[in-house]
C-alpha cells in the first residue's frame, strides 16, 4: 500500500489530532504522528491485516538546530527535535516512514529531556535504538524497561549528538583536546 | 682480527651478555592482541603472510598481557577505552614497548576536531615508544616501527639502563650505541 493510503487509513481511524496532514511531495515520504500516540499507531500498523508492519528497520533521532547565530536565519526549520521511525512489511512488501516531533527541551527548560512514548514493548529492537537515541540526542522514551546509556560511559555529560554539546575537556584525568 | 678468534674450537662464539640478552629479546617481541578500530585490519595484514612480522620475531601474538613486550596501540582509542588501555599497560611485564600506530592514536587523527568520544593521542594515556604515522599505516610502515622498537632494545645497556634513542637512517640501519 503507498503512503496516501496508509495516510488515508490513520486519519480515518485516528483523527487530524494524531496523524498530521502531509502532502508527501518528499522523495521519501513521512507521516507525522502526535507524540502521545505513537505506541497506539504502530500497534495498529503492526496488527491490521491491510498493514502488517512487523519489522521497525530504524528508529533515530534528529536534533534541527543551527547553533550558528548567521546561518541560523537561513536555516529554515524551527528548532525541534524529531524521532524517525522506519517501519516495513516483510509480509505486505511496503515500508513507511513515521516521524515524531518534540521540543528540544521539555516546557524549554534546558536540561530537561523532551518525552517520547516507549515503542519498545510494540517492537522488541526498538528497546537498544530507543537507548542510542536516548544516549546520544537526548530524548527521554518513557515506559523503557532499561534506558540506560549503550555507547557513551555511563558517566558521561550530556548528549553528544545534539547540535550545541559542548565538548568535554577533560574525562577522568585525560584532557579532551 | 681480534685477540679472541681462533682461539677457541668452530662453533663457539664469544659476545658480551649484553649483546647476547638483547639480540634475544629483540628478537622475539611478542605483541598484544588487540584492536581498537581500522588500524587493526592493517595489524592483521601485517602479520598474516604477505608481510609475515614473524620474520622479525613478533609473530607471536599474546592473547594476555602478561606474557606481551609490545603494545600496538591499532586504533581510535576514545575516552572509554582509555582506562581500558592503561589498565592493560600496567599488566604488561617489563620491560615493555608501545608502538602508537594510525594518525588517531598519534594525536586524534581525522577526530582531532569533530571528536567528542577520541583521546587526542595515546601518549595521554601510556608512554609511546614510537609512533607509526599514516591512516591507517601500511604494513610496511608497521614493520619499519617494529624494527625501530627493535633499535631500541639493541641500544639498551644492562649497566646503564636505557641509552639515547637510536636515530633511524634511510638505509635501514641506525646509528646504534657503540
Ligand atoms: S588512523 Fe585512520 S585507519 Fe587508523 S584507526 Fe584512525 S581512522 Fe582508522
Amino acid at each position: 500500500m503507498d503512503i496516501q493510503g496508509i495516510h488515508s487509513i490513520l486519519l480515518e481511524r485516528f483523527g487530524e489530532s494524531v496523524v498530521g496532514s502531509q502532502t508527501f511531495k518528499a522523495i521519501d515520504p513521512w507521516i507525522q504522528v502526535s507524540a502521545a500516540s505513537i505506541v497506539e499507531v504502530c500497534t495498529f500498523l503492526r496488527d491490521d491485516s491491510r498493514f502488517l508492519f512487523n519489522h521497525l528497520n530504524d528508529l533515530c533521532g534528529v536534533d534541527y538546530l543551527e547553533p550558528d547565530a548567521k546561518k541560523a536565519a537561513k536555516f529554515g526549520h524551527e528548532p525541534h527535535v524529531e524521532v524517525v521511525y522506519h517501519l516495513s512489511s516483510l509480509k505486505q512488501r511496503h515500508q513507511l516512514k513515521l516521524k515524531v516531533v518534540v521540543p528540544r527541551w521539555k516546557h524549554n527548560v534546558e536540561g530537561q529531556l523532551p518525552v517520547v512514548p516507549s515503542l519498545s514493548a510494540v517492537f522488541g529492537i526498538a528497546n537498544w535504538h530507543e537507548r542510542e537515541a536516548y544516549d546520544l540526542m537526548g530524548i527521554h522514551f518513557e515506559g523503557h524497561p532499561n534506558l540506560r546509556r549503550i555507547l557513551c560511559p555511563e558517566d558521561w555529560i550530556g548528549h553528544p549528538m545534539r547540535k550545541d554539546y559542548a565538548f568535554p575537556l577533560e574525562y577522568h584525568g585525560v584532557r579532551g583536546r | 682480527m681480534t685477540w679472541i678468534e681462533g682461539r677457541f674450537e668452530e662453533n663457539v662464539i664469544t659476545t658480551t651478555m649484553e649483546q647476547a640478552m638483547n639480540w634475544g629479546q629483540q628478537s622475539s617481541i611478542w605483541p598484544m592482541t588487540f584492536g581498537l578500530a581500522c588500524c587493526a585490519i592493517e595489524m592483521m595484514a601485517a602479520g598474516a603472510s604477505k608481510y609475515d612480522m614473524d620474520r622479525f620475531g613478533a609473530g607471536a601474538f599474546r592473547a594476555t598481557p602478561r606474557q606481551a613486550d609490545l603494545m600496538i596501540v591499532a586504533g581510535t582509542v576514545t575516552f572509554k577505552m582509555a582506562s581500558r588501555v592503561r589498565r592493560l599497560y600496567e599488566q604488561m611485564p617489563d620491560p615493555k614497548y608501545v608502538i602508537a600506530m594510525g594518525a588517531c592514536t598519534v594525536g586524534g587523527g581525522p577526530y582531532f576536531k569533530h571528536g567528542y568520544h577520541v583521546v587526542k593521542g595515546v601518549d595521554l594515556v601510556v608512554p609511546v615508544d614510537v609512533y607509526v604515522p599514516g591512516c591507517p599505516p601500511r604494513p610496511e610502515a608497521l614493520l619499519e616501527g617494529l624494527m625501530r622498537i627493535q633499535d631500541k632494545i639493541k641500544a639498551r645497556k644492562v649497566t646503564r639502563g636505557e641509552m639515547a634513542l637510536p636515530v633511524p637512517h634511510h638505509s635501514g640501519y641506525s646509528a646504534l650505541n657503540v
